[in-house]
């Protein structure tokens, strides 16, 4: 096993949900998939999925919900 | 010759320095929102200042190449790599037939310009090969790019050499923060209170997630303070609506006084929001480079502040010029 940083792609707001009354997309500790989607980066008036991109399980979120982040800051940690 | 999209970025677009003199019947000017490095980059690769590239936001796309080229790219520190092999931004290097263009995570700034020998060879409209994405004109079939997509490129005279750059100081990039925006104060200053005046220029200001290539819209600063008035005919309600009116490029409108949007290169060009001021032309560069969150402060200057600034604008970009010579 080895941990890996899931980083995001855009700079923008990290949303951890698909709308603000639906559930997380993913908690820690949830196995995933390299096509699965962990959260959105809201910039430009568009929504822009995060994918995993490894499959593995999530140690931790590193960024919170409606954060801003920039481009190439780690978003998740995983175990592959 | 051809590049092969293989993987379109967030909103990579075809652009060169524009379509002015369209405005009046509503189709905006477009072209590169950072004029000064999109010339750069032409420059770097022996291309007229004015060819089109390919605009890419936070974001690079993946491009393959079907012909040898020299390429460049110019504007927001997103690091490019050739197979997988990191190149210099800001410097000419040769691209090889078969060859993959990549990019990093963006590092600094918000769009880069990535331009090849000969030119993106899309058809002129309207005098122009810049893409209007809204109003589905010009550039590649009038949209951002999307995998899959052949771009056609020009043949190029020129021979110029890999590792040609150009120094930091020549580059015209945003410097401090918050980054000062120059503006003056327009025809629709006397509907908000002195108090209010004061503030605008006095706020820092954050730039907004919106912000795209139509305007760039700023949150954080105080509200604006009207003062009160019967609305004239036509205008709406709301005490930053007015009459309808031209908006110009730069134009910074503030609907319902709370946030304020300065107009870029695909906006509209009429409406019934007041106008607060003008971004200056010297400026205007910058705010194609501002990220989402950074902060920027609006600073007043007169009509000589602003030509005195547009022409050390070009100044910079003549010295950018002989440098490469």
């Amino acid at each position: 096993m080895a941990t890996q940083q899931i980083f995001s792609p855009l700079p923008g707001i990290f949303y951890r949900k698909p709308a603000p009354d639906k559930p997380v997309y993913k908690a820690d500790g949830d196995v995933i998939t390299e096509d699965d989607t962990i959260g959105l980066i809201e910039v430009m008036k568009s929504f822009n999925e995060v994918k995993a991109g490894a499959a593995g399980k999530i140690l931790r979120f590193l960024a919170e919900n409606e954060e801003a982040v920039m481009a190439g800051q780690p978003i998740a940690e995983i175990d592959v | 010759m051809a590049i092969k999209v293989l993987k379109p970025g967030l909103a990579t677009t075809v652009q060169d320095l524009g379509r002015p003199g369209y405005y009046h019947i509503g189709i905006p000017l477009s072209g590169g929102m950072d004029r000064h490095a999109l010339a750069a980059a032409n420059l770097l690769v022996g291309n007229e200042e004015g060819a089109a590239v390919l605009e890419a936001v936070f974001m690079g796309p993946e491009l393959e190449f079907t012909d040898d080229a020299m390429v460049a790219v110019t504007g927001a520190e997103l690091p490019p790599k050739l197979d997988g092999t990191p190149r210099e931004t800001w410097t000419s290097f040769q691209v090889k037939r078969g060859q993959k263009l990549s990019f990093d995570f963006l590092k600094q700034g918000a769009r880069a310009y990535i331009a090849v020998s000969g030119g993106i060879d899309v058809p002129l409209v309207l005098g122009s090969r810049s893409t209007y994405a809204l109003g589905a004109l010009g550039g590649f079939k009038g949209r951002k790019l999307e995998a899959g997509d052949e771009l056609p490129v020009g043949t190029s005279s020129a021979s110029v050499s890999e590792g040609r750059t150009i120094a930091k100081e020549l580059r015209g990039l945003p410097a401090g923060m918050p980054t000062e925006l120059r503006a003056m104060p327009g025809l629709y200053w006397h509907r908000i209170t002195e108090q209010a005046g004061n503030g605008f220029f006095s706020d820092t200001w954050k730039v907004a997630p919106e912000a795209d290539r139509i305007g760039y819209r700023f949150r954080g600063g105080k509200p604006l303070e009207f003062v009160p008035r019967e609305p004239p005919f036509g205008a709406g309600s709301d005490p930053s609506n007015i009459t309808d009116a031209c908006y110009p490029y730069g134009s910074i409108q503030v609907p319902g006084g709370t946030e304020p949007i300065v107009l870029h290169r695909d906006a509209v060009s009429g409406g019934g929001y007041f106008m607060v001021g003008t971004v200056i032309a010297a400026d205007m560069d910058l705010i194609g480079q501002l990220q989402p969150n950074m902060p920027v402060r609006f600073v007043k200057v007169g009509m000589d502040e602003a030509l005195a600034a547009r022409h050390d604008r070009a100044g910079l970009l003549a010295k950018l010029r002989s440098s490469l010579v």
